[in-house]
């Protein structure tokens, strides 16, 4: 079996010569669950204001927050974040037309609009924007299909359907959209296997069936969802390292511990996936020395997926994490303070 | 703000090579640390117990990339660029000042946002904007804003003849690229360009029969196209995907794809499916060969009451499968066999003459262990 086995760029072996494309996990790799070290790397990320990865990422400065934000609080360490300096951050970040963008002097989108309103409920600070202006603004970016563009230019995408109905939902401002339309947008995007992909016909892909079924939880229309087909699809995202992937014939990645099972949780069909190799396997995606978590063992960490790495682990029952919502990706105890408890399936 | 003049010109001489990143406007040599300090760092020169020594450039080769005077570089450049939208300034330096910007940071969608406006403002040449989005692509493939822009100077030339050679030619370097294919099925949607398609998509598969992307991208020419109503056409997919499968039998999309074009019509509504699927068992056997069996005896049983006992053998296959084949789904196995279970009884006949009721397994609740 060693000839079957390749040595990855990044020093993970990855399974050849036989029909599966999966990872290795060495014996070495963690199997405990570090959160001390990841609540010191989240805390420490983001001090030093020139380094490169920084830099480079300050056009979705927004979401990084809100990941930093949530896996804190998952863990139980908000209060080490910086609150005061992100509330004015974000106020800052609001634009005449209601729209926030990721970082001051940038754009306004839909994506980081919903980041910060994200981080508003975290902080219970959602007045220090102007609401009716927000609603304004998602308001103003469905189209006439139903559809959501992300920002003025026009991008249409099932992400986008998400972020408008979660922003309101947050917001408890729903009724100010088209539902029916919306909903029609999004179920026409809904693909012979079950799934649903960015626009109609699109392939579909883990990341965009988290949105969708995320959406019609929001909308109340989980019905429409063939769940056992579209459970069976998610399920066949687990590969024999117990990862999982976004879609077929692609490598596992710890970011898929949340989409595809937050999906699975939204549709009632969690336990169709083998819970114990999962876990061992987002736990290997740790790094011991730096704390966080990588997409895959091995590679280096970021903020993006120790938030997924630690919320897939919460979905899974770790009691060491707070419960996680798998439509919000927010803790639970702050949606019952906001009164939102969108429908799971059974 | 003459300096921005300044550096755009090493700026236009990167682009024209070859694509690749090059820091040749470097002013200070850094050393490059295998091991990057995390916190507080300090640059050697600021260090006075190093002063004497003049500090060697690393040689990586012909593409040095020096993290430290990279983020400066682009502190600059952004403070520049935001310096200008400011101003609302709609020049030509503002428009070399987004080529830098980008080359920089392509994921910047507030940089390409300000180059659409400048584009506009400055009536510039979009044949010539085709040929650099066209090299940014080719650079970055896996980046939204770069095939978003590609879509809106499409959309303002109203030509979209070079599209389909350019996406072919970025999937043959990764045939996956999602963002690769949405912008190919916009173009086919939008300017109807349908032909030839399904030959394409029928080279994709040759190379790689489990390219989940083609199997899509099939169903999208042929629903867009003829449809599946037409039995000739239903057959010829049919026979096809049952092809591939002889090919590589562990391949999800083709199992999948046999699946979706049936689900209409029913699964056992297509005459000899059963017969032309249970041969398979010997040779190519697979979790999804039994996957869609289970399928498509709940589909029979369902229509054709009177073969109800099918659902032994079945309940078999999900045991096997729980147990043996695929116990990593065993949940999904176990909740199957329970469904045909509840619905049918273990599968000796009945003597009732009663119709059973129809449910089909989606509609068995099947409530989760609770968690803790």
């Amino acid at each position: 079996c060693l000839s079957l086995l390749s040595e990855s760029d990044d020093g993970n072996f990855i399974l050849q010569g036989t029909q599966v494309k999966d990872v290795v996990i060495k014996p070495e790799a963690p199997n405990t669950l570090l959160l001390d070290k990841h609540a010191d790397y989240i805390a420490a990320y983001g001090s030093k204001k020139d380094d490169y990865e920084y830099t480079l990422s300050e056009y979705l400065r927004m979401s990084g927050i809100y990941w930093g934000l949530t896996v804190m609080d998952l863990m139980g360490q908000l209060s080490r974040m910086n609150r005061e300096e992100i509330i004015e951050f974000i106020k800052s970040c609001q634009h005449d037309c209601g729209g926030i963008s990721a970082s001051t002097g940038h754009d306004p989108h839909l994506l980081y609009t919903l980041s910060a309103v994200q981080i508003l409920s975290l902080y219970d600070s959602i007045n220090v924007i102007d609401v009716d202006k927000v609603v304004d603004y998602v308001k103003g970016l469905q189209q006439e299909d139903g559809s959501f563009a992300g920002d003025k230019w026009g991008e249409i995408d099932t992400r986008f359907s998400f972020c408008a109905v979660a922003t309101l939902a947050l917001l408890g401002k729903l009724d100010v959209i088209n539902m029916d339309k919306a909903v029609g947008f999004v179920l026409s995007c809904m693909n012979f296997d079950g799934g649903f992909g960015c626009r109609p016909g699109s392939e579909s892909h883990a990341g965009q069936i988290y949105c969708c079924t995320g959406f019609l939880s929001i909308t109340g229309q989980l019905h429409q969802v063939n769940a056992d087909l579209l459970g069976w699809w998610l399920c066949e995202r687990q590969l024999p390292s117990g990862g999982l992937n976004g879609r077929p014939e692609k490598l596992p990645d710890v970011c898929y511990s949340w989409w595809v099972l937050a999906s699975l949780k939204i549709i009632g069909r969690i336990h169709w996936i083998d819970k114990a190799k999962l876990r061992s396997f987002i736990l290997a995606c740790q790094d011991e020395e730096t704390g966080g978590f990588a997409d895959r063992p091995g590679d280096m960490v970021d903020p993006f997926h120790t938030l997924f790495g630690v919320a897939g682990l919460s979905l899974l029952g770790d009691e060491q994490i707070k419960p996680v919502n798998p439509v919000f990706c927010m803790p639970e105890d702050v949606l019952q303070r906001i009164g939102l408890q969108p429908d799971l399936l059974n | 703000m003459s300096s921005v003049e300044e550096i755009s010109n090493p700026v236009a001489e990167n682009l024209e090579e070859d694509g690749v990143e090059e820091e040749n406007t470097v002013e200070e040599a850094e050393m490059e640390y295998e091991e990057p300090v995390k916190g507080g760092y300090i640059f050697y020169r600021d260090r006075k117990e190093w002063a004497d020594l003049e500090p060697v450039p690393q040689d990586d080769g012909p593409n040095p990339v020096v993290k430290i005077a990279y983020s400066e570089k682009c502190k600059y450049v952004f403070d520049m660029f935001r310096a200008l939208l400011k101003n609302d300034e709609k020049s030509e330096r503002a428009f070399a000042l987004t080529a830098e910007a980008i080359e920089l940071n392509a994921a910047n969608y507030t940089v390409w946002h300000y180059r659409r406006v400048l584009l506009q403002a400055l009536d510039k040449d979009l044949r010539e904007e085709m040929k650099y989005i066209t090299a940014i692509i080719e650079d970055q493939p896996k980046n939204y804003q770069v095939w978003h822009h590609r879509r809106m100077v499409v959309e303002w030339l109203n030509d979209p003849s070079e599209e389909l050679q350019f996406v072919a030619e970025i999937l043959s370097q990764d045939a996956k690229n999602y963002h690769a294919w949405q912008h190919r099925q916009w173009v086919m949607q939008e300017y109807k360009l349908w032909d030839g398609e399904l030959e394409y998509v029928e080279e994709l598969l040759e190379e790689d029969v489990r390219n989940n992307s083609a199997w899509n991208q099939r169903h999208f020419v042929i629903s867009h196209t003829s449809g599946y109503s037409d039995s000739a056409i239903l057959e010829r997919e049919v026979q096809y995907t049952l092809k591939q499968i002889k090919k590589a039998p562990h391949n999800e999309s083709a199992w999948n794809y046999l699946n979706g074009i049936l689900q209409d019509g029913g699964l056992s509504s297509y005459p000899g499916l059963l017969e032309q699927v249970t041969e398979l068992q010997d040779t190519c056997s697979s979790p999804y060969l039994t996957a869609f069996l289970v399928d498509l005896y709940e589909d029979i049983t369902k229509i054709y009451k009177k073969n109800r006992h099918h659902s032994k053998p079945v309940i078999k296959l999900c045991k096997l499968l729980a147990e043996e084949k695929d116990t990593i789904r065993r949940e999904y196995w176990n909740y199957v066999s329970r469904s045909l279970q509840n619905t049918y009884g273990s599968g000796d006949p009945v003597a009732s003459s009663s119709d059973p009721p129809p449910p089909s397994s989606s509609q068995q609740p099947d409530t989760e262990p609770s968690d803790p």
